[in-house]
């Protein structure tokens, strides 16, 4: 595997619809054989940057690169991209075999099969092209077999894609996209008209496929548990913006701003004031953290992620507050706790607390999470898309 | 007794409607050439109508007419139908007004604009202009036929067919022809029988050449002869027929 190779770059990338902007300056890279998600609220941009990358989508301006190469207006069919759609987009009057070897039988003869030798004279022409044409549909046979049998549905050839279930109609979708061999394969919200345990099973079929292939997986979805499960690299995305770029756990753990913390995850966002480095006050108190060069008494903002806070005896820890609800969640109790200082803030904790008992919360400077203020946005563009 | 009202009303309905072609066949069969005298069953005016070459004239213009008006009408509507499904819904609202308005226009009026287009650019009214008109009045049954296809058509089953390497063209050859081909063969079938039994247009932009309604209209104008109901009764049937292929055709497809 080649670290460092840059397959795909997406330079400066603009997109406007009638005047509203999906996209706005954007600036990617893409490493061969990277799981890379593309994260974000519904109308934040994700899917055109995915149809932008496919060919369907022309940006306004920008480029996009391939190896080096320009293909920014290259058409979908001579990009060595392939998709997987949204909604499937089965082709519903063909079965399923046809469905796969579709892509297959589009590309040269010549391509899949070489021609054995050279014809002597015209009947020896007739009888190599029979021989070919036989040889041909063979090697389709083998390689739709090997598909099917990839996504685990071989038996099902003959089948019309509209008796299968969503999930079957998801792997055919799959394996349609993968027959031609492509360098990278697109995925938009692929699982996302799966039941939950389906989409669990799925989402680690689809990882574990991506690395025996080795092949590059752009996936775009809107549910950060799924992001964080199968990805390499996690682009979050957020008003036609890139918000932040990392690996699951650094973007987890050291979210770039309020949007991305909330985000992922559960979390508590304080209004915060840096005092001096790794000193910072919210909720009334100053605590002791492990960040720095944030300047001198500059507004920030803090994040404490529900289950980093210690509950304690009240008058016994950082902070003290009432509980106001407690919700049970299988392997934790969920409480929202009022604390004296006005805020409301979320704790996980396996011990429960009664409603109305005072507690106290504390936590230790390493899950003080401090981050620059935000600058302001426009309310809510993604629900004037959506 | 309200159930028995019930079916007596549509009894009464559908032999008001249907009475006048009933008496109409049956005087087909007559032997007797009077209309108020049975002489029998006979086949003789069935003969008669194949044996008059004026007949058999009109039933050859008919029927290149309506194929030729029929397969010159599915493509041009087929076509539209896509560039109307692809285009942006205010200029797609105004020409699918537009067509349902041809489609509502009088006949009449139909007619005699076309007539009169044909007579300004100088054109002779015969089985050529007859074949335009035919053409124009068919194209919006045609359109109207495939744009529900395209419309319960998946849109990305065509971009599906470019992301695996097929160009434009072949991407409609492949993926969505075959997804709106029932909404063709509707259209052509409900053109081909629509051109049939034209007969204000036909009447209005065609002097030379006769169709069959044409004629049975003269010959009724000369005074009226068995043959004619013998003919009337083919054309009807042949109509019914067709009429029962497409409303069977698009209640399967409805089931599906």
């Amino acid at each position: 595997m080649v670290q460092d190779m840059r397959l795909i770059e997406l330079k400066g990338i603009s997109k406007s619809f009638d005047g509203t902007e999906a996209l706005s300056s954007v600036d990617l890279y893409i490493r061969k054989c990277e799981f890379i998600t593309l994260l974000g609220p519904s109308g934040c941009g994700k899917t055109t940057m995915l149809r932008i990358i496919g060919g369907f989508e022309f940006p306004t301006t920008g480029q996009v690169l391939f190896e080096g190469q320009d293909i920014t207006n290259v058409p979908p069919y001579r990009r060595r991209v392939n998709t997987v759609f949204q909604k499937y987009a089965l082709f519903p009057h063909m079965n399923v075999f046809d469905n796969v070897a579709f892509g297959l039988t589009l590309k040269e003869a010549g391509e899949l099969v070489p021609e054995s030798r050279r014809a002597r004279n015209f009947v020896d022409a007739w009888i190599l092209k029979l021989q070919h044409r036989r040889a041909l549909k063979k090697e389709i046979a083998t390689r739709v077999n090997r598909m099917l049998r990839l996504v685990k549905m071989n038996g099902y050839e003959k089948r019309s894609v509209d008796s299968l279930s969503g999930g079957q109609q998801q792997r055919i979708a799959i394996a349609r996209a993968l027959i031609n061999e492509p360098e990278v394969l697109l995925l938009d919200e692929p699982l996302g008209a799966l039941d939950l345990k389906l989409r669990r099973e799925m989402q680690l079929e689809l990882k574990a496929m991506q690395q025996k292939l080795g092949i590059t997986f752009i996936y775009v979805t809107h549910d950060q548990e799924e992001a964080l499960t199968m990805s390499d690299t996690v682009v979050v995305m957020n008003n036609g913006r890139i918000q932040q770029i990392g690996d699951p756990k650094s973007i987890y753990d050291e979210p770039k701003n309020a949007f991305v913390a909330d985000f992922i995850g559960e979390s508590n966002i304080f209004d915060a004031r840096m005092i001096r480095d790794y000193r910072v006050a919210f909720c009334g108190r100053e605590f002791e953290c492990v960040d720095a060069g944030f300047g001198e008494d500059q507004p920030v903002d803090v994040v404490v992620r529900p289950e980093d806070w210690a509950l304690g005896e009240a008058g016994k820890g950082a902070l003290d507050g009432v509980v106001e609800s407690t919700i049970f969640k299988g392997v934790h109790y969920e409480m929202m706790i009022r604390l004296d200082s006005g805020e409301v803030c979320k704790a996980h904790s396996t011990v429960m607390e009664n409603v109305g008992s005072r507690v106290s919360l504390s936590v230790v400077p390493f899950n003080i999470h401090i981050m620059k203020k935000m600058a302001a946005e426009p309310p809510s563009g993604e629900a004037m898309e959506a | 007794m309200k159930k028995a009202f019930k079916s007596a009303y549509l009894a009464l309905v559908l032999l008001f409607l249907y009475a006048p072609i009933a008496v109409m066949i049956a005087l087909s069969f007559n032997a007797s050439k009077s209309r108020a005298v049975w002489g029998g069953f006979s086949l003789t005016w069935y003969a008669q109508l194949f044996d008059s070459p004026e007949i058999m004239q009109a039933l050859q213009v008919t029927l290149t007419v309506a194929v030729l008006a029929t397969l010159v009408a599915t493509v041009i509507g087929s076509l539209g139908a896509i560039g109307i499904h692809a285009m942006k819904s205010g200029r797609a609202n105004a020409l699918i007004n537009l067509s349902y308005l041809s489609m509502t226009t009088p006949d009449i009026a139909t007619g005699v604009s076309l007539m009169l287009m044909f007579v300004f650019m100088k054109i002779p009214l015969g089985w050529g202009t007859m074949l335009m008109a035919h053409i124009a009045f068919d194209t919006p049954y045609v359109l109207f036929s495939v744009l529900p296809k395209l419309r319960q058509m998946n849109p990305s089953t065509y971009e599906a067919a470019l992301d695996l390497g097929c160009k434009p063209g072949k991407a409609l050859r492949k993926v969505i022809l075959p997804q709106i081909m029932p909404g063709i063969v509707t259209g052509a079938l409900l053109s081909f029988t629509m051109s049939l039994d034209d007969f204000v247009i036909s009447y209005f932009t065609s002097n030379t050449d006769q169709n069959l309604s044409m004629i049975v209209y003269s010959a009724a104008r000369r005074g009226i002869e068995p043959t004619i109901y013998a003919l009337s009764t083919l054309m009807f049937l042949v109509v019914l027929i067709l009429l029962v292929v497409i409303n069977k055709r698009s209640s399967l497809e409805d089931v599906s």
